[in-house]
């Protein structure tokens, strides 16, 4: 019995050597066809590749389109038959184009078009990305929002799902409190640790770019550029166990000995090792735009006698403005969807607090709560995952739009 | 004489310690950023070294009828505790698989259990019994405890037991899922890229195309988990936790830096030069399969492999899609469960056994080597091209 | 000394100057006078905007650029480790090639270096040194009911005289102008040469022109580069109908350059 797993093996295992007999074929019949007289209008190699489209291009689309049918469940046929169909119709699609092959033909002109369209279909594939990412968020949200209003859940202060998983399965029982998905506190703390993240990630990443655009030598910023890469670098899940095993134990302890009460799921250590890992998204980012400042304006300056730091802070700095908002903005919609540290470092307690030492949670982290259990698909639990995955998206898209904005409005002025 | 004008004065002075504060702090800046790069270096590769050694204790195995029965007689009463379980257990099967080891006395290294080996590392929290305490020291003395080099690190996959586990399964997973994002990232991501770069009119479509993937690549990767847990599993019916679905949702992600690095590459290539090849005759293919591609092949490359490697550290939208399971098996195909170094890393993190801490570093200490060496490559072909022209 | 009959605001002597292993200067000699125009003229690429941007060491900020020999600015060598080079900005002041005012407001480009310096306090006082410096650049009449719009919105030329205006607010005693007129159209380019003219009553001016023109119309004296060397250097009017030199007369009479 063959598998569906196997299909892709064959199917490939099989259509490469055709593909290449077809190739060959009709490129020797399209040079046949030239000793009769006049000239071939294409190179023979397009004679070929036309070929190869009329082959592999029906017996892959047939092939889409049974997954799909097999997929919604309509129908399965057996993978031997489904094979055999598809390169049936392949072949079909083969002899149609060997017939085709005349002096005159325009292979070139065809095989350019379709090159094209298949160009097309995978820029569309973009598009279609965000059209998904809108629509899965969309239709588990409205779901969601019909049992839970969107007022009650931008606005309520209380998050206390537990009971929904119940109903979920049909269990609830009379008497029973009611869930509350109030997402203001699970905000206010994303919004805490982003703003501790920017603490450290604006003025650190800031000075660092106009260390290494103003001052450092070429062959020093070509060193120290890569190492504050290393930093970017760095997988989200390497600094949450960093955050939690060495950060968090450290703050608990710093803590301790100024007289305070610190949890290990506080909100500083995730906010700081986010800040440490945007740090160079926003000097990269502030780089550029300082690069970007004409050096005229900095000896305009400089020739009236001023010095570096003033030049810098009061030209460059101020020109590069709209470039750095920009960058903050990016950085900040970074920071907000970032997962893995505060999963592995911040709470599971939905906490209002002005404290950064006590444990608080965060969107992302609720989201990955109520995905990764064993939940039943249907339950308003896990269904205000992709509400909380819904205001993730507007607030990073917004971010991103604006700061998109202003980059050009920059880039426009000095062109 | 005439005054000292062009020398400092007061307000001068002033100034230029300003100007020098100003430098000072830029320094700063990136003295603090290396300065915790060091500090976190050090600190996994102290936390991580230690598991590259393994203990093992020297036993006398009695293969016998009673050990087949109850594999707890293989070994000394005494010793029992001190050896990893998942040997123990193995016993019968070895004696299945070797017959003439029946009834055979033999002193043999087999792998100690988690709270020994932690122990003889000088670990806190190793949880050892006092009395198993003086056991082992009376073993260190006898020379019949050692630590060796954790070769099941390398060759085993998850487990219950840290002793027994290792990043074999989690690493082919890896390989699986970053084939997979390859397989339908790079062509697509190049495709879209050469469309907009070199064929796309300047219409509406172009520009939200181009809008469009900007926003993409800022959209958090967990959201990318959300449309994989949707789109492919729910609606499509890809198998949850597969290789397929960990790799379609990561070559999503990664198909916005590929693009972006791709048409960067492709706008590096000088005019000149596809308007000496139209010149020749060529025709818009042509010029972009056999002048332009060649060209921006190094900075297609950097692109690519800097995608790659980000999506090769990526978890949250794994982990949305189920790929945090335990899998102690590596996989065999696409459709099975399977799980990724990453993924790996953050269940053993969340592990309590204080020997699962040594060895999450140990596997960030791989993941790393294999990211930054991948990031290395990509630089070194990104400062090749920079000096094409 | 006969400093009391002919007044030498700037003396270069022997300077050499490189950039890496290029010798791009090679021993200048030049008495720059007091409160008259001198005008430095050139092929291209034979060294007169560098030695312009040795006067007020502008050349520091390229990293492999490396001289040797002396600038006295009245008897001192500005190339004299205790010299601080940013004062010495705010006495030998530089307008450049392209108009380059500052993204802020007309006041504001105008007020940035004095302020910077603690020259007058912000207020009526700064209000004054404003006018006069944009009155002194023959722009007031022009810019006055528009202090507070961006600087960037006016025109070349007008750019160009915000730029004097923003230099002159410094009170330098020197005024090194980069070719300042080449980005401009001709009206505008003669009215900043009629503003040299009455500059010079103040200042002293140096200005570098590749527009032998300019440099027969504005200046005193004229010092003629060439691949590097001060071929020539005498008042203007010798320069352009008496030159010594085979080389200045060819290129003033257009045979190259």
């Amino acid at each position: 019995m063959m598998l569906y797993s196997d299909l892709f093996f064959w199917l490939f295992g099989g259509l490469i050597p055709l593909a290449f007999t077809a190739y060959m074929v009709a490129r020797s019949k399209a040079l046949g066809t030239e000793q009769d007289g006049s000239r071939l209008h294409s190179l023979p190699g397009y004679y070929g590749w036309y070929a190869v489209i009329w082959l592999a291009l029906p017996a892959m689309l047939s092939g889409l389109v049974f997954s799909f049918i097999h997929m919604f469940g309509l129908f399965s046929i057996p993978a031997p038959m489904l094979l055999g169909t598809m390169f049936t119709i392949g072949g079909a699609g083969l002899w149609y184009a060997l017939r085709h092959i005349k002096v005159d033909f325009r292979a070139r002109e065809s095989v350019e078009k379709v090159t094209t369209a298949i160009l097309i279909t995978a820029a569309s594939i973009s598009v279609l990305t965000t059209v998904g990412i809108v629509l899965s968020v969309v239709f588990e949200s409205v779901n969601f929002f019909q049992v839970i209003s969107f007022w009650d859940f931008i606005t309520g202060t209380k998050w206390e799902p537990d009971t929904a998983f119940l109903i979920g399965a049909g269990r609830d029982t009379v008497g029973m409190t009611p869930p509350a998905f109030g997402a203001v506190p699970i905000f206010a703390g994303t919004f805490m640790i982003t703003a501790i993240a920017m603490m450290v990630a604006v003025p650190v990443g800031l000075f660092s770019a106009i260390y290494m655009s103003e001052y450092a030598s070429h062959s020093a910023r070509g060193r120290l550029k890569p190492m504050l890469e290393i930093l970017a670098g760095i997988p989200t899940v390497v600094y949450g166990f960093f955050a939690a095993i060495t950060i968090s134990p450290l703050i608990v302890k710093a803590a301790h000995a100024f007289g305070l009460e610190a949890d290990y799921t506080n909100a500083l250590a995730p906010g700081l090792i986010m800040g440490v890992m945007i740090i160079p998204f926003v000097s990269s980012l502030s780089d550029d735009v300082i690069k970007a400042v004409p050096q005229d304006l900095r000896d305009g300056s400089m020739a009236l006698g001023t010095t570096k730091a003033e030049t810098i802070r009061h030209i460059v700095l101020p020109a590069a403005l709209p470039g750095i908002v920009a960058a903050f903005l990016l950085a900040t919609s970074r920071a907000i969807g970032e997962t893995m540290i505060v999963v592995m470092a911040a709470g599971l307690r939905p906490n209002r607090t002005a404290n950064p030492l006590e444990g608080i949670t965060t969107v992302t982290v609720k989201i990955v709560e109520a995905l990764t259990g064993d939940q039943e698909f249907d339950s308003a639990f896990t269904q205000s995952a992709f509400a909380l995955g819904f205001v993730l998206l507007l607030i990073t898209l917004v971010l991103n739009i604006v700061s998109t904005i202003v980059v050009r409005k920059f880039k426009q002025r000095y062109e | 004489m005439s005054q000292p004008e062009i020398f400092t004065d007061a307000r001068m002075r002033k100034r230029m310690r300003a100007d020098k504060r100003f430098k000072f702090y830029g320094f700063a800046a990136i003295a603090l950023a290396l300065a915790f790069l060091v500090f976190f270096f050090v600190d996994i590769i102290g936390k991580g070294l230690p598991a590259f050694q393994q203990a093992e204790i020297q036993v006398e195995v009695h293969y016998s009828d009673a050990t087949m029965n109850n594999y707890n007689n293989g070994v000394d009463r005494q010793y029992k505790s001190l050896v990893s379980k998942t040997w123990l257990r193995h016993i019968p099967n070895q004696m299945r698989d070797h017959p003439e080891l029946m009834g055979q006395n033999r002193v043999e290294w087999v792998l100690a259990e988690n709270r020994v080996d932690q122990f003889l590392k000088g670990h806190e929290g190793h949880r050892l019994k006092e009395k198993y305490q003086k056991l082992i020291n009376q073993m260190q003395e006898d020379g019949t405890v050692r630590l060796v080099f954790n070769s099941g690190f390398f060759t085993k996959g998850d487990s219950k037991l840290p002793e027994n586990a290792g990043i074999l399964a989690s690493a082919i997973g890896s390989i699986f899922v970053l084939l997979l994002t390859m397989l339908f990232a790079v062509p697509i991501g190049v495709m879209t890229a050469i469309y907009l770069e070199e064929f796309a009119p300047d219409n509406r479509l172009t520009q939200i195309i181009e809008v469009n993937i900007n926003n993409l690549a800022a959209i958090p990767s967990i959201l990318y988990g959300l449309l994989g847990l949707a789109i492919f599993i729910n609606f499509m019916g890809v198998p949850r936790s597969s290789a397929l679905v960990g790799g379609l949702t990561l070559a999503l992600m990664t198909l916005p830096v590929i693009i972006i690095a791709t048409r960067a590459a492709l706008r590096a290539v000088p005019d000149s030069i596809r308007e000496a090849a139209y010149g020749l005759g060529a025709s818009k293919l042509q010029v972009t399969w056999h002048h332009v591609l060649p060209l921006a092949m190094p900075g297609i490359l950097t692109g690519s492999i800097i995608g790659l490697a980000q999506a090769m550290g990526e978890t949250a939208p794994l982990l949305i899609v189920g790929m945090m399971a335990y899998i102690p098996e590596a996989p065999d195909s696409i459709f099975e469960a399977t799980t990724v170094l990453p993924a790996q890393i953050y269940t053993w993190s969340s592990e309590s056994l204080r020997a699962f801490e040594e060895r999450t570093a140990a596997g960030i200490m791989i993941l790393l080597a294999v990211l930054l060496t991948l990031n290395a490559v990509a630089v070194k072909f990104r400062n090749r091209s920079e000096n094409t022209w | 000394m006969n400093s009391e009959v002919i007044e030498n605001t700037l003396t270069i002597r022997d300077l050499k100057l490189w950039y890496g292993d290029f010798e791009a200067l090679h021993g200048i000699n030049l008495d720059i006078q007091k409160g008259k125009v001198t005008a430095f003229i050139g092929p291209s690429g034979c060294g007169k905007s560098t030695f312009l941007r040795t006067l007020n060491r502008m050349n520091d900020r390229i990293p492999s650029c490396r001289t040797e020999g002396e600038i006295l600015l009245n008897g001192q060598n500005i190339y004299d480790p205790s010299v601080d080079v940013v004062q010495l900005r705010t006495y030998i002041g530089m307008v450049f090639q392209k108009p380059n005012p500052f993204p802020k407001s007309i006041y504001e480009n105008i007020a940035y270096a004095p302020r910077i310096h603690g020259m007058v306090k912000d207020g009526p006082e700064m209000d004054e040194l404003v006018e006069s410096a944009l009155k002194r650049a023959s722009i007031w009449n022009e810019v006055k009911d528009k202090l507070h719009q961006p600087g960037t919105a006016l025109s070349g030329g007008q750019q160009q005289r915000l730029c004097i205006a923003r230099t002159i607010a410094v009170k330098p005693k020197v005024i090194l102008m980069d070719e300042p007129c080449s980005a401009l159209d001709p009206i505008a380019t003669a009215k900043i040469e009629e503003l040299m003219d009455e500059l010079k009553e103040e200042y002293t001016i140096v200005i570098v022109t590749h527009n032998m023109q300019q440099a027969a119309r504005v200046s005193d004296y004229t010092a003629y580069f060439y691949l590097g060397d001060l071929v020539e250097y005498a008042d203007t009017h010798t320069i352009f109908t008496a030159p010594t030199h085979q080389k200045t007369e060819d290129y003033i009479t257009g045979r190259f350059g």
